[in-house]
C-alpha cells in the first residue's frame, strides 16, 4: 500500500513522461513535415528550371507545376494547426494571414482565372515563393536537428528583404491582370434578389484585397525586420564574448 | 502630521519625473495623480498609470498612500496610457451612428440605391418592423448609457473609438443596405416567421434591460464595488442561476431574433461576430468572478447555460 506522498510523486513522474513523449512526437512530426516541405518546394524549383531551360519560355510553365504547387501550398494549412496547439511558438494570426493569402492566390486567382496563367507576374511570384519556402523550411529542419549552418540562417533573415517586396509586386500585378476577365465573366457573383438578402461581386472584392495589401504588407515586413534584428543582433554579442 | 515624500520615475527610462514634498500620508493615488498633473500638464490623471514596480500592476485611484508598502519617501513608476476618452463618449458615439445610418437607408436617401427609388419606402411591412426594432434597440442602448450603466473605468484609449465606430457603423450600413433594398426578399415562412422573431426579440430586449437594472442595483451610486449578482423578483433575472453574464445571453437572443425577422446574411454575420466577442468577454468576466469570490455558484456558465 503506497502512501499518498508516494502516489503523488508517481503521478508527477507519469505526467513528466507524458510531456516528454508528447514533445518527442511533436519534434519527430515537425522534422518530418519540414523535410517533406523542403523536398516539395525543391522539386517545384527543379521542374520550373527544367521547363524554362527546355522550352526557353515561361508560357505553359504554370500548367506544368500547377498540381504540385496546389498540393504543397494547401498542405501548409497544417502550420496554422501547429501554432494553435502550441508545438510551434508563433502567432496563429500571423501564420493564418500568410497561409491564407497564399491559398487565395493559388486557388482563387491562378487556378480559377486561366487567362492570366502565362503572365510574367505569375512567374515572378512563383520564383519568389520557391526561394522563400526552400530557405524557410530548410531553416526549420536544421533548427530541429540542432545543426543550423550559418548560411541558412543568413539566407532566412536577409533574403526576405528583397524577396518580400518582389513577391508582393508579383501578386498585385497578377490580381490586377485578372480584373478584366473577372468583370467580363461575372464569376463568383451573387446578385439580388435572392432569399439570403446578400450580394457579392468578386471584382470589387479583388479591389478590396489589393487595397488591403497597403496596411498588411508593412506590418508583416516590419515584423520580419524586427525578428532579423533580434536573431542576428543577438548572435553578434555572443561572438564578441567568445 | 508626519508628511510623506513622493518621487515619480518613468517606468521605462527610470528618469526622475517629479518630486512631491508635503504629501499627506492619507492622500490617495488619485490625489497624487492630480499633483503630478500640475507639474506635467500634458499627462492628465486619466492617462497616468502609477505603479510600485515598473512592470507591475497599476495602482487604483482609491489606494491610500500610508496603506501601501512604502517608506516615508514613496517611489512610484509612471507609464503613459496614451490619449484617453471617456466610456460614455465612446458609447454615445458608437450607438448614435447605427441609429442614424440605418434610418438613412430606410428612408432611401439619394446616392445609395437607383435614383428612381430616392425617398421611397419599402412595400414590405417587415421592413418597417425591422426599422422600428433596430431603432428601438439603439435608443435603448443610448438611454442605458446615460441613465443606467455604472462604469468601473472612466476612460479607455482614444484609438478604441475609431475601432469601435468602424465596427458598429460599418455593420449597420451593410445590414441596412440589404434590408431596405428595393429588391429585398421577405422571410420565406412569412407572417409566422416574423411573429416568432418579434417575440424572441422583445423578450430578449426586456431581459437584457432587466439584467442591466439588476447589475446597476448591485452598486451604490459613485462606487466601484463588485458583488456577485443574484436572481431578483424579476423573472427575467432568474437566468442568473445558470449564467454569469446573462446580459450577453439576452443580447445574442435579440440579434438571433432580428436575423430570423429579416432573413438577411449580413445580419447573421453581425450576430456571429458579436457572439464571438461577447463569449470572450463573458469567459473573462466569469474567470474574474471565480478568482474574486470563493463562494461563487458552481452551476453557472459564462454565457450559454451548461454549454459555454
Amino acid at each position: 500500500m503506497a502512501s499518498s506522498e508516494e502516489d503523488g510523486s508517481v503521478e508527477e513522474k507519469e505526467n513528466n513522461n507524458k510531456k516528454r513523449t508528447k514533445s518527442a512526437v511533436a519534434t519527430a512530426w515537425l522534422t518530418f513535415y519540414n523535410i517533406a516541405m523542403t523536398a516539395g518546394w525543391l522539386v517545384l524549383a527543379m521542374t520550373m528550371m527544367r521547363f524554362y531551360i527546355q522550352k526557353g519560355t515561361h508560357k505553359g510553365l504554370y500548367r506544368s507545376i500547377a498540381r504540385t504547387l496546389k498540393f504543397f501550398q494547401t498542405f501548409a494549412l497544417v502550420e496554422v494547426g501547429h501554432c494553435a496547439i502550441g508545438i510551434v511558438r508563433t502567432s496563429v494570426i500571423v501564420t493564418g494571414v500568410q497561409v491564407c493569402s497564399r491559398i487565395f492566390m493559388v486557388w482563387f486567382i491562378t487556378n480559377s482565372i486561366r487567362q492570366i496563367q502565362n503572365e510574367e507576374s505569375v512567374l515572378l511570384f512563383l520564383v519568389v515563393w520557391t526561394v522563400t519556402e526552400i530557405t524557410r523550411y530548410s531553416y526549420y529542419t536544421f533548427n530541429l536537428l540542432n545543426h543550423l549552418p550559418y548560411f541558412i540562417k543568413w539566407a532566412r533573415y536577409n533574403l526576405f528583404i528583397v524577396m518580400y517586396p518582389l513577391g508582393v509586386i508579383g501578386e498585385l500585378l497578377t490580381i490586377y491582370a485578372a480584373l478584366p476577365y473577372v468583370r467580363r465573366s461575372g464569376m463568383y457573383c451573387m446578385r439580388l434578389p435572392n432569399k439570403y438578402n446578400v450580394s457579392f461581386d468578386y471584382y470589387y472584392c479583388l479591389i478590396i484585397v489589393m487595397l488591403s495589401y497597403i496596411p498588411l504588407f508593412p506590418q508583416l515586413y516590419f515584423h520580419m525586420l524586427r525578428q532579423r534584428r533580434k536573431m542576428l543582433h543577438g548572435e553578434v554579442i555572443v561572438e564578441k564574448d567568445d | 502630521i508626519r508628511h510623506s515624500y513622493v518621487e515619480i520615475l518613468d517606468a521605462k527610462t527610470k528618469d526622475k519625473l517629479c518630486f512631491l514634498d508635503k504629501v499627506e500620508p492619507n492622500a490617495t493615488i488619485g490625489e497624487i495623480k492630480s499633483m503630478f498633473h500640475k507639474s506635467h500638464p500634458q499627462w492628465y490623471p486619466a492617462r497616468q498609470s502609477i505603479r510600485l514596480d515598473p512592470k507591475g500592476k497599476s495602482l487604483k485611484d482609491e489606494d491610500v498612500l500610508q496603506n501601501l508598502p512604502v517608506g516615508t519617501t514613496a517611489t512610484f513608476y509612471f507609464r503613459d496610457l496614451g490619449a484617453q476618452i471617456s466610456w460614455v463618449t465612446v458609447f454615445l458615439t458608437e450607438y448614435t451612428g447605427p441609429l442614424l445610418i440605418y434610418l438613412m437607408f430606410y428612408f432611401r436617401v439619394p446616392f445609395i440605391y437607383a435614383p428612381k427609388y430616392d425617398f421611397t419606402t419599402s412595400k414590405h411591412w417587415v421592413v418597417h418592423l425591422a426599422c422600428m426594432c433596430h431603432s428601438f434597440h439603439y435608443v435603448k442602448r443610448l438611454l442605458e448609457t446615460l441613465f443606467v450603466h455604472r462604469f468601473s473605468h472612466g476612460t479607455m484609449p482614444l484609438r478604441n473609438i475609431f475601432k469601435n465606430c468602424s465596427y458598429y457603423w460599418g455593420f449597420a450600413a451593410w445590414m441596412a443596405y440589404y434590408i431596405n433594398h428595393p429588391l429585398y426578399t421577405p422571410p420565406i415562412y412569412g407572417e409566422q416567421q416574423i411573429r416568432l422573431a418579434l417575440i424572441i426579440f422583445l423578450f430578449c430586449q426586456i431581459g437584457n434591460f432587466s439584467i442591466h437594472i439588476a447589475l446597476r442595483n448591485l452598486r451604490p451610486p459613485g462606487s466601484k464595488t463588485r458583488k456577485i449578482p443574484y436572481p431578483t423578483k424579476n423573472p427575467f433575472t432568474w437566468i442568473f442561476l445558470l449564467v454569469s453574464c446573462p446580459n450577453y445571453t439576452y443580447e445574442l437572443g435579440s440579434w438571433l431574433g432580428f436575423t430570423l425577422m429579416t432573413q438577411c446574411v449580413p445580419v447573421a454575420f453581425f450576430t456571429l461576430v458579436g457572439f464571438i466577442q461577447m463569449t470572450v468577454w463573458a469567459k473573462g468576466k466569469h474567470r474574474s468572478y471565480l478568482k474574486e469570490f470563493r463562494d461563487y455558484p458552481p452551476l453557472r456558465s459564462p454565457i450559454l447555460p451548461f454549454i459555454l
